[in-house]
């Protein structure tokens, strides 16, 4: 499969003379040292991401690692100070004013953490955006803002103004806009960060119920691992702007790659989070205490064997037998790995 | 012997000053004393350093403070037709839409004129109240016998206004897009706002002959157009970042983001600024009366020269209550905007 973007040694330094300091960085100075000898800020280093067509890749990180800075890289509201991004296999800094306009347009839509909608404008106009500023036929802008107003659960609601609404449908609005562009790629930065947890979890299955349907390329931001585990396919964890693991979120979460990721994890609900799937073992015998699917979590299992480590279930895709599930394995999927140890055989 | 003689002849400079010494342009200050019949030495403050007419009694190569001022009044001078005939032709339309305007407003019927400025009112602010309070006013000013005299002054205020505005707000724009353009231009928005008001006259009485009405048009301009250009600026600086990346990211051009994000989003700052150079303009029209402005500046000029007490007073409380109400007018318009941004 080609990636639908992909980022290619990406570094952004910030700082009026940040091209002549990549070398130093490529050489192995970290941040501070940057910051102390320089007076420049090493946003993002040597960063390597693919991002599939039809996935949801997640970028999570704490406060200042830079997520907000390599999103933007996307469609170019920063631009790198060295490597490169495609989209579509075109380097998007090959791309003067107007093709760049026309990608922002095309291309890419965003959401925002504070939503940053337009004040003055209706929920209407303001899902509308993206496509008077096409110059779209108004009869087409009007139907198509409806469309995606209805379909984040907002009818009724086009002649209001943001102010009037709560934060949860403010970022409905958010989302209607971006959908409205009808962009394959879809970035969002914290979308959902600035919400309070029951309207969270309500967005992210609104979310996750579009994607199902819709199959865009998303690029989510998040701070909250539970967030990244519900929404991504393909987890990426940045640490002082550098990539420390990526890939399919429950090995990195059976497999944490350093002591940093294993803090972070460590305090998750794996029981929730971990599938089936994840800690299955290659069929090796015959007789199993009954068949279960490889999509169903931990949690699930120890409801269905009522806590009895002593059973073995075959583990099924569909039809197809892929594996068998020992209880004594996922007990010991559920205690996180400590730096040092190693808890799967 | 004057008080720095010593000091030019140490320094071996005495044949030098007294190259082409003559004894004939002296200070006021000389020639009074001479009359009294001492030597004719400058009476000094006693400052610890020197100052022009001491120096220039101890070696009268130096000049005199009065050369200076001279100097300044003969460098105005010698430009002044090339001024003129740069200026004279750009401004010339500043006086016909003056002349105009003054004429309509004072030929115009009452009948025509005060439903048309009630409708204006209302129209701007939609407020019942401002409304009747405006009807008031001037059924007030016709009854004193004043209307005229009022619709004066409020020709003048609209036109300067009106201008203020149409050059203001991009002057504004163009300053909040570039940080070298606000730091060349606020130092000349702080001169402009410094200078007292009568400072203004003085250049433009030599420009333009007094009969010619942009010559207080454009005091009262370059005194009234610096709040619009502040706020503008302000107010575009001031639109949230958030919103303008929004702006960029689902690829506006500047044209749209400007029309359609930036210039709305200003808009209560900018109607602020245009409430305070309605107000400024007003307290200038007043001032250029001394240049010949219309309205009822006149009458309060007339009232300090003939000392026409009841005359002043009247014409006086006159333009507060003019003032009171162009700022309620243009305080509702503001309001209306400004609830319209942020929540109903
Ligand atoms: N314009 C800039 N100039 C200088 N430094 C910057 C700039 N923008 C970001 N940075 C720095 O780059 C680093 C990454 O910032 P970024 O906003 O991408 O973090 P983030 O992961 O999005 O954090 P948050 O969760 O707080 O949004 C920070 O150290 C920040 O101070
Ligand atoms: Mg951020």
């Amino acid at each position: 499969m080609t990636p639908k973007v992909s980022i290619r040694g990406l570094y952004k330094i910030f700082g009026a003379d940040a091209k002549s300091l990549v070398p130093l960085v490529q050489g192995g100075m970290d941040k501070a040292t940057l910051l102390d000898q320089h007076r420049h800020v090493l946003g993002l280093q040597d960063i390597n991401v693919d991002m599939q067509p039809g996935e949801i890749t997640v970028i999570m990180g704490l406060s200042g690692s830079g997520k907000s800075t390599l999103i933007r890289h996307l469609n170019r509201l920063i631009d790198p100070t060295a490597g490169e991004i495609l989209v579509d296999g075109t380097d998007v800094m090959s791309l003067d004013g107007d093709a760049l306009r026309q990608m922002r347009q095309k291309r890419m839509s965003m959401v925002f953490q504070k939503f940053a909608l337009l004040p003055h404008k209706t929920v209407l106009e303001n899902a509308q955006l993206p496509l008077s500023v096409q110059g779209a036929e108004r009869k087409q802008q009007d139907e198509e803002g409806r469309k995606w107003l209805a379909r984040v659960g907002l009818d009724g609601f086009e002649g209001r103004y943001p102010a009037q609404l709560s934060g949860g449908m403010q970022q409905r609005v958010g989302i209607a806009r971006a959908l409205t562009a009808n962009t394959d790629i879809m970035l969002m930065d914290e979308a959902f960060s600035a919400l309070d947890p029951l309207i969270r979890t309500d967005m992210q299955n609104l979310l996750l119920e579009l994607q199902k349907e819709l199959q865009k390329t998303i690029i989510f931001i998040t701070h909250d691992l539970d967030e990244a585990l519900k929404l991504a396919d393909h987890l990426v964890i940045l640490k002082d702007g550098a990539v420390v693991q990526q890939g399919e979120p429950q090995g990195i979460l059976l497999n944490p790659a350093d002591p940093y990721i294993e803090d972070f994890v460590s305090d998750i609900n794996r029981a929730r989070v971990l599938r089936v799937r994840s800690v299955m073992r290659p069929l090796s015998r015959d007789s199993f205490d009954g068949d279960v699917a490889a999509n169903s979590n931990l949690e699930d299992m120890i409801g269905l064997s009522d806590g009895d480590t002593s059973l073995t279930y075959r583990v099924m895709d569909g039809d197809e037998a892929v594996g068998q599930l020992d209880m004594k394995d996922l007990v010991k999927a559920l205690v996180p790995r400590v730096s040092g140890q190693d808890t799967a055989a | 012997m004057a008080r720095y003689d010593a000091f030019f002849d140490t320094l071996g400079l005495r044949d030098w000053c007294d190259a082409d010494k003559t004894d004939a342009p002296l200070s006021m200050a000389q020639l009074l004393a001479q009359a009294q019949g001492d030597g004719g030495e400058v009476e000094t403050p006693g400052l610890p350093f020197p100052s022009l007419d001491e120096l220039h009694q101890a070696c009268s190569k130096i000049g005199q403070t009065r050369d200076l001022t001279e100097g300044l009044e003969n460098g105005f001078l010698s430009i002044r037709s090339e001024l003129k005939y740069v200026l004279d032709p750009i401004t010339q339309p500043l006086s016909w839409m003056l002349d105009g305007t003054l004429f309509v407003f004072e030929s115009a019927p009452w009948w025509v004129m005060m439903p048309a400025l009630l409708l204006l009112t209302w129209f701007v602010s939609r407020s019942r109240a401002v409304t009747w309070f405006v009807t008031f006013v001037l059924l007030f000013f016709a009854f004193i016998d004043h209307y005229e005299v009022a619709m004066q002054t409020l020709a003048i205020v609209f036109v300067c206004t009106g201008i203020s505005v149409a050059f203001g707000v991009p002057i504004g724009i163009g300053m909040s897009k570039s940080d070298t353009a606000q730091r060349s231009i606020v130092p000349l928005l702080d001169l402009l706002q410094t200078l007292p008001t009568f400072v203004y006259l003085i250049p433009l009485i030599f420009l333009f002959p007094v009969t010619e009405s942009k010559l207080y048009g454009i005091a009262i301009i370059l005194y009234a157009i610096v709040p619009v250009i502040r706020l503008t600026d302000l107010g575009i600086r001031l639109v949230d970042k958030d919103v303008i990346e929004a702006a960029n990211a689902f690829g506006l051009t500047s044209w749209q983001k400007l029309t359609r994000v930036e210039l709305p989003l200003a808009l209560p700052n900018i109607m602020a600024g245009v409430n305070q150079t309605i107000m400024m303009s007003l307290a200038m029209v007043v001032i250029a009366s001394l240049v010949s402005a219309p309205g009822l500046g006149v009458l309060v000029l007339r009232g300090i020269r003939a000392l026409d007490l009841g005359v002043g007073i009247v014409a006086g409380l006159g333009i507060v209550l003019l003032a009171v109400v162009l700022d309620r007018v243009s305080k509702a318009a503001l309001n209306r905007v400004d609830t319209r941004a942020k929540t109903k």
